[in-house]
């Protein structure tokens, strides 16, 4: 890093506010701006140019404008695919609530030491790599895996049941690999939960359900849009868990764009696919922070 | 009551999440080769990964990439995280939302829009290519980690510094880098972890030549069960385990 060496221009403040920037505080900061212009903002663009473009028999890219890719995007082919990802995904999230958040709201109202070790626990699966967690699931559901092995040495199946390549083996996948990241912005938020609030509920002649439906969710709906921010979007693009899972039976919008960059090598139509699901990304994205999300605490 | 049958429903939840992992540690011992019968215990699985090619050479592409990539990242990060907090900048709300983009956006956009950049600019696929990304979503873990220290940093240090006659790099170097550590440690940890197990982005922009653990173990996983695997998960488990108990100790020593 290059740093003035004479001392700067301006006097240091009195106060605890902020400088304003001189050209050199500019010129360190450039660096970061560049990158991520670079790498973040013009590959966008590309891609968006890339989806109103053509391919060529070789796999190539022909720059014209059509909206060709666009049109076969809503081809009822890739729109099926289309609902049915975001139907996994929601599905997954639903789930992912439904186990998470009373796990969440236990944690965070739990005596310190005991929620500090509950998070901890929380954090293990967190931080392992989902590849080596959806591996756990394949060796447990495969057809010659642990839970047919297992049901066939109890003789409560003459032949072994295909639990693989299902719908539901995907969602299990998916619910697995998500959960944690449900689980700990919902916390963040029910951690900073007011309690006197929902005493006042209670005190107020409310019962448990009515406390909990008026008061603790309408709280705690920051982390649950944080989670849901976590797990929707990605569920929808995530092809490696539904190739592993579901294999060619199940594809979803991540395994379709996937194929179209590495196999048919029709980028252009990859591109626009891209971009529809970049536009449902950004949708969801001003939705759930107009809700009050707050995604990084 | 309520409390308790939510403490159940956690005790299930935390089973959920452990029992799978747990009987993937367990049988990376099993001699035998499907997986389904317990025939005794063995290391054998160990060995034989140790003395796997093409997986350790994944392995070693795989530091090398989450070291650099770890390294520049925390330049970045830090850098970045001081400056926007110590300076008013113009359009720092939309550096900040630039800077939050990589954390959300969903891989796979990532790794095709690179690719696409990287295919357009002619530039050849490689360890470069994969490091480009990899840094670009690791750096703003790092900027939100130091970031985090920065607010509950007290003004005056920095002050006093300047007063005593130190330059602004100065003071940056040996007063607010020494107090920032913990949570440089923290990100960088987080950095490294995040680029150990990337396989969404880095599948789109890598090339053979520099192909990374988590795409060989794709690729194997894919092809069916593999005690080797196990005994490899066993390994990045026991390494996940250390580096959450080794966050939660730095976050003990450092209260903010």
């Amino acid at each position: 890093m290059n740093a003035p060496d004479a001392q700067s221009a301006q006097p240091a403040t009195t106060g605890h506010d902020r400088r304003q920037p001189g050209w050199r505080a500019w010129a360190l900061l450039a660096p970061m701006v560049a990158w991520l212009v670079l790498f973040v903002v013009v590959p966008t663009v590309i891609l968006l140019v890339y989806s109103f473009c053509e391919r060529d028999e070789v796999g190539g890219v022909i720059f014209s404008f059509t909206l060709d890719n666009y049109t076969r995007v809503f081809d009822p082919v890739y729109l099926r695919i289309f609902v049915r990802s975001v139907g996994y995904a929601g599905l997954t999230t639903i789930i992912c609530v439904i186990i998470g958040y009373p796990m969440a709201y236990y944690i965070a109202r739990a005596p310190e030491a005991r929620r500090n070790q509950l998070l901890l626990l929380v954090m293990v699966p967190f931080w392992t790599s989902f590849l080596i967690r959806t591996y756990a699931w394949i060796t447990i559901l495969k057809q010659e895996g642990l839970l047919n092995g297992l049901l066939q040495a109890l003789q409560l199946t003459s032949s072994p049941l295909s639990l693989m390549y299902t719908p539901t083996a995907v969602v299990i996948g998916l619910v697995y690999a998500y959960l944690p990241f449900m689980i700990l912005p919902i916390y963040s938020s029910a951690e900073k939960l007011d309690h006197s609030l929902v005493e006042a509920a209670y005190d107020l002649g409310a019962g448990p359900l009515r406390a909990f439906a008026s008061v603790i969710i309408p709280l705690t709906m920051p982390g649950i849009a944080a989670g849901t921010l976590l797990v929707f979007v990605p569920a929808i693009g995530m092809f490696a868990i539904t190739d592993l899972m579901g294999g060619a039976k199940v594809p979803m919008i991540g395994n379709v764009i996937q194929n179209q960059f590495m196999q048919a090598r029709d980028w252009p139509f990859g591109a626009a696919l891209g971009v529809v699901f970049m536009s449902m990304f950004a949708v969801t994205y001003l939705l759930l922070q107009r809700r009050g999300a707050r995604i990084h605490e | 009551m309520l409390n308790r049958a939510l403490g159940v429903w956690t005790l299930l939840g935390l089973v959920f999440l452990y029992l799978p992992i747990a009987v993937l540690v367990v049988y990376s011992f099993n001699s035998s080769r499907l997986n389904i019968i317990w025939e005794g215990f063995t290391f054998d699985w160990y060995a034989r990964l140790w003395a796997n090619g093409p997986l350790i050479k994944a392995a070693k592409n795989s530091l090398i990439i989450a070291g650099v990539s770890t390294a520049l990242a925390v330049v970045l990060g830090t850098a970045g995280a001081w400056l926007l907090h110590r300076y008013r900048y113009r359009f720092s709300g939309g550096i900040r939302t630039l800077v939050a983009i990589p954390m959300v956006m969903p891989e796979i956009l990532m790794g095709i829009s690179l690719l696409i950049l990287f295919a357009t600019a002619g530039m050849r696929l490689g360890f470069t290519s994969v490091i480009i990304g990899h840094v670009t979503f690791c750096f703003p873990f790092v900027l939100v980690a130091v970031q985090a220290r920065l607010q509950g940093l007290d003004p005056a240090l920095e002050e006093a510094a300047l007063d005593l006659g130190a330059t602004p790099f100065k003071a940056f170097w040996f007063v607010i880098i020494p107090s920032l550590r913990p949570a440089i440690v923290a990100g960088a940890l987080m950095a490294f972890t995040l680029s150990m197990d990337e396989l969404i982005v880095t599948y789109f922009i890598r090339s053979a030549a520099s192909t990374t653990l988590p795409i060989q173990v794709y690729g194997l996983a894919r092809v069916g069960l593999n005690p080797m695997l196990n005994a490899l998960s066993a390994v990045f488990i026991l390494a996940t385990v250390a580096f959450v108990l080794f966050s939660a100790y730095l976050k003990k020593l450092h209260p903010r």
